[in-house]
């Protein structure tokens, strides 16, 4: 039942609105940080209000008009949608914190700026998850991309250029190669219709030879979904200050990817539809050779930051993976993963910041006894490792159960192995640091002295966040309802 | 008064020219005013006319200069006709003309020394001239006009350094070149079929099935190559990044935009109604495929000349030298989207190469660098120049909501349409190289210097470059404008592409 309404627009307004805000107080930092906490908390409360409606099997639209013939720029409002808006929004309340603390820390330069571009980006990414057609998702994704780049290449030094520089060029390029001229066929095909529907808007208007190509060059296109080969720019851009690599590299950015990955599998083709034409295998096989081979360059990686990127990589060919196999407990599982890994990635990272904040050490190896002197942080890393691996009693698991229960529905054994191979590998290059924070042998340990933890601001938020981690183990049902919506799963 | 609308267009600018030579040298003031009023007046009246084509029921107007009547089924008078897409082509020419007068106002009293009422006059004439070719409906005014903007156009262009004069001999010879073969192409026409007025040209090759005599096909060969010449369509493209590059910097950001953009708008002019689409796109000749993959290669020349270019104006010369790759290309595709693509690019193509030259020339007299370079740190120091800026290069990139999107959105679809993915690869490409070209600007900007602090490049004549304490808001403001015309263009295309689609006769 589709009705309009204004909320999407409002919910998509309201952390554009603070933009103004954040610059006209540039001078009064205090003021400057509460504008953005107004914005971040009532965008997450008309998310919120939206979540009961969406419930209720309601579809929310807002449509600004036709922009091309046959193409309004519009919002509507799914279970898919709603649930990724209500991931992002949430987190940005915690990140805003932690980047307070994390930039004050630091003494960081052009702080307005940054926290100017860091609205831009999420009202991006709620674009993207509000998108109701193509075109609306393809206008808001470049948006993210160009508004992230002040945020990658905050530092302004050589290796900032540099990772932006990559991060540009792999994000628009392969968007301009390959979306466009995939988006502007579909258009030509479906006949003027790019909105997203149930069983898509191309099912039955497209050969299997094209229909390859066009799923292919979406896929890859959407390279912000870091599949191999297009996956590079985000381990490099990782120079970025950590709150960003939290939010927009574990969470907004790359789930922006996957996320426009699953429209194009559920909303541009039809699940459906893409098993009669049989062409998902490909992207099946791209993902797995990514899973596997980005998890083990994730071991070489003694930089915490690019090893937790290299990890990123492989949870997003999880996602993408799962949707692939075309069958409704893979998808539930691919759209709660967007959940789970958001919860439990943000908080490696926000570890990853703290330990940066308070010891200024980046590097795996000189983590070794450092729980001792920051236990709090080390604690919810291992909660956060455990999500990611999909261990109890952490959501990942469950994510990761609905995503192995996929291969067995859709009887793809051989890519049920490649989920367990990476689980193990997740837990080779997590494991180990947690195991020696703790358990070290004193003379081992490099560091000594009482308890040293990061500012407050950055604590609370990845105690919040490995709080969340381990809830939605016990408590995933609002997220299954909702991604229940899209694929009809209990 | 309403049916008057179209000669007042011409008229205004016209009377300005003469006004402004009487007022003579020292009243500069006086000289400003008079082009802004005038061009002023003018733009109404070309909003006038659209809104009158919109009401029109053919959307398609004429109207005889000096009340002359047909006289036995043959054109005596001049006729002007304008349908939407002409109207739609005048306002441009029109308000980037009165925009740009706003412009050259603080600069015109340096730039051109005691010519001042002459540039005045001169650019009103020019601004006429290029009207006049967009309305006229006779195949020999089109000629004599053409040649109203080249004169104009040489004196303006050698007005600029020392190194312009030569750049606009350059321009004098083949700009000759090309209008002569237009003139001979349209003896060719006027031999066979006894008549200049484009309509009845139309009709007796028609009536006479004229279509397979070669006398028709020579003269299609040569008004090509004359119009190709002066559009500057690679390989003909020799005379163009000097002129517009060494032309007075506010003679450049006015041409740049418009001489090139008209010339497209004769291009379809002669294929879509003198010969018209059947005769041209007809299988029976060779030249369909062939072009296309000429406007290929001048896309991909275009874009890579531009990549090598070290010099901001040359490099945006060059990639207007594939964005004509771009119109002709569509205009050749033989088919509805392509040939709207080709119509839209006209209007957002100006648009966008309008304010990245406003842009780069404000750049230009504010460090006195015309480099690359000399973008080092602008978002700092030049926060609103560079919004324009990148306004315009985002669109030249092709990113929604600004117009150059939709130009490829239009041109893609028309080549997807009939297959011809080497020019969809084509414009990929071209989108490719035009988001490292400014992107390694933007980085430059946004970042601020690494090396050493560069020094000054001297002019060619030896002099050092002027460089401004502040940028006045009289040219700050035009770029604004034109950065907004680039996204209302973008965002208002389904009206636009509506409009035009009206316009394009049946194939």
């Amino acid at each position: 039942m589709i009705e309009e309404s204004f909320l999407p627009l409002i919910t998509w307004m309201v952390s554009l609105l603070a933009v103004p805000a954040i610059l006209l107080l540039r001078r009064t930092p205090n003021a400057r940080e509460m504008a953005t906490f107004v914005a971040a908390f009532a965008k997450f409360a008309l998310v919120a209000v939206m979540v009961p409606m969406i419930l209720d099997g309601r579809v929310l639209r807002f449509s600004f008009g036709e922009i091309l013939p046959g193409i309004p720029l519009e919002f509507r409002v799914d279970g898919l949608g709603i649930l990724f808006a209500l991931v992002a929004s949430s987190l940005w309340i915690l990140t805003t914190l932690y980047a307070v603390g994390y930039m004050r820390g630091l003494k960081e330069h052009d702080q307005t700026r940054f926290f100017a571009c860091f609205a831009v980006s999420i009202s991006a990414t709620i674009g993207v998850a509000f998108a109701g057609n193509l075109f609306t998702l393809y206008l808001f994704y470049e948006v993210l991309s160009l508004s992230t780049y002040p945020l990658v290449t905050h530092h302004g030094d050589k290796e900032a250029r540099s990772g932006g520089r990559t991060y540009l060029s792999h994000l628009l390029g392969t968007s301009v190669a390959f979306v466009l001229p995939a988006m502007i066929y579909c258009w030509v095909r479906s006949g003027g219709d790019m909105s997203f529907t149930d069983g898509g808007f191309l099912a039955g208007k497209i050969g299997a030879g094209d229909g390859m190509i066009v799923l292919l060059a979406l896929t890859l296109g959407f390279a912000k979904s870091g599949l191999m080969p297009f996956h590079s720019w985000l381990p490099n851009a990782m120079v970025a200050p950590t709150p960003v690599s939290a939010l927009l590299h574990a969470v907004a950015v790359v789930k922006v990817g996957v996320f426009c990955v699953i429209r194009v599998f559920t909303g541009v083709f039809g699940t459906d539809f893409l098993g009669e034409l049989d062409v998902a295998t490909a992207v099946s096989w791209i993902a797995a050779f990514t899973v596997i081979t980005s998890s083990l360059i994730a071991l070489s990686q003694d930089n915490l930051k690019r090893r937790l990127a290299f990890s990123t990589i492989g949870q997003l060919g999880y996602i993408v993976l799962g949707v692939s196999l075309l069958s409704p407990l893979g998808v539930t599982g691919s759209i709660l993963h967007i959940a789970m890994h958001a919860f439990g990635k943000i908080t490696l990272f926000f570890c990853a910041g703290a330990i940066y904040v308070a010891m200024h050490k980046k590097y795996v190896s000189e983590l070794v006894g450092i729980g001792r002197k920051m236990p709090i942080t080390m604690a919810a890393f291992a909660i956060g490792s455990l999500s990611v691996i999909g261990l109890p009693v952490t959501g990942g698991l469950v994510s990761k159960w609905y995503l192995v229960m996929g291969t067995a529905e859709s009887g793809q054994i051989a890519l049920l192995v490649v989920f367990l191979v990476s689980s193990i590998l997740n837990a080779c290059y997590f494991l180990p640091i947690v195991y020696r924070a703790f358990l070290c042998r004193p003379e081992e340990s490099l560091y000594d002295g009482g308890r040293q933890e990061a500012p407050l601001a950055c604590l609370v938020p990845l105690c919040i966040t490995a709080a969340l981690s381990v809830f939605s183990f016990f408590n995933p049902n609002l997220l299954l309802k909702l991604a229940g919506l899209m694929t009809g799963v209990e | 008064m309403t049916e008057h609308f179209s000669a007042l267009i011409l008229l205004m600018p016209l009377f300005g020219a003469l006004l402004v030579t009487l007022l003579g040298r020292e009243r500069r003031t006086a000289c400003w005013l008079t082009a802004l009023v005038c061009l002023a007046a003018s733009s109404a009246f070309a909003i006038g006319n659209i809104c009158q084509v919109l009401a029109s029921k053919s959307g398609d107007l004429r109207y005889r200069m000096g009340g002359w009547q047909e006289s036995a089924g043959y054109e005596v008078g001049i006729e002007l006709r304008v349908d939407m897409l002409a109207a739609l082509v005048v306002a441009m020419v029109v308000l980037v003309g009165f925009v740009n007068i706003i412009f050259a106002k603080t600069r015109v009293g340096s730039e051109m020394k005691d010519k001042v009422a002459f540039f005045y006059a001169l650019k009103q004439l020019l601004i006429v001239g290029l009207c006049g070719i967009v309305m006229t409906n006779d195949a020999f005014n089109l000629y004599v006009l053409i040649e109203i903007t080249s004169l104009t156009s040489y004196a303006l262009i050698a007005m600029g350094n020392r190194r312009a004069a030569l750049s606009s001999f350059n321009y004098i010879i083949m700009g000759t070149i090309g209008a002569s073969f237009y003139l001979l192409g349209v003896g060719y026409l006027y031999i066979k079929t006894g008549t200049l007025n484009i309509d009845d040209i139309s009709s007796v090759m028609q009536s006479g099935d004229l279509w397979a005599h070669p006398s028709i096909m020579i003269a299609f060969v040569l008004i090509m190559l004359g119009i190709w010449t002066k559009m500057a369509f690679f390989p003909l493209h020799g005379w163009l990044p000097n002129a517009y590059s060494y032309a007075p910097g506010v003679v450049g950001s006015f041409m740049a935009p418009l001489m090139t953009k008209v010339m497209v708008y004769v291009m379809l002019r002669v294929m879509l109604w003198l010969f018209g689409g059947e005769y041209v796109y007809s299988s029976g000749h060779i030249w369909g495929e062939l072009i296309i993959w000429m406007s290929i290669i001048a896309i991909i020349a275009g874009s890579f000349l531009a990549l090598a270019c070290t010099d901001i104006k040359k490099m945006l010369t060059y990639l207007i030298v594939a964005e004509v790759g771009y119109m002709v290309g569509g205009a050749w595709l033989m088919d509805g989207a392509g040939i709207l693509g080709s119509m839209y690019h006209i209007l957002s193509d100006a648009a966008m190469t309008f304010c990245l030259f406003l842009a780069a020339s404000i750049v230009i007299l504010r460090t006195g660098d015309h480099r690359l370079t000399a973008f080092t740190g602008l978002f700092r120091s030049m926060p609103l120049t560079m919004t324009g800026f990148t306004v315009g290069a985002l669109s030249m990139i092709g990113l929604p909501p600004t117009c150059g999107f939709f130009s490829k959105w239009y041109l893609i679809s028309g080549a997807i349409e009939v297959g011809h993915w080497s020019y969809v690869a084509a414009l990929l490409f071209s989108s490719l190289v035009n988001a490292v070209i400014f992107f390694r600007i933007i980085e430059r900007a946004y970042f601020g210097r690494i090396e050493g602090v560069e020094s000054l490049p001297v002019d060619a004549d030896g002099s050092p470059p002027v460089v401004l304490d502040r940028v006045p808001y009289s040219m700050l403001l035009p770029l604004l404008m034109a950065a907004g015309s680039v996204l209302l263009v973008g965002i208002y295309n389904e009206v636009l592409a509506g409009w035009l689609r009206a316009a394009i006769p049946s194939l």
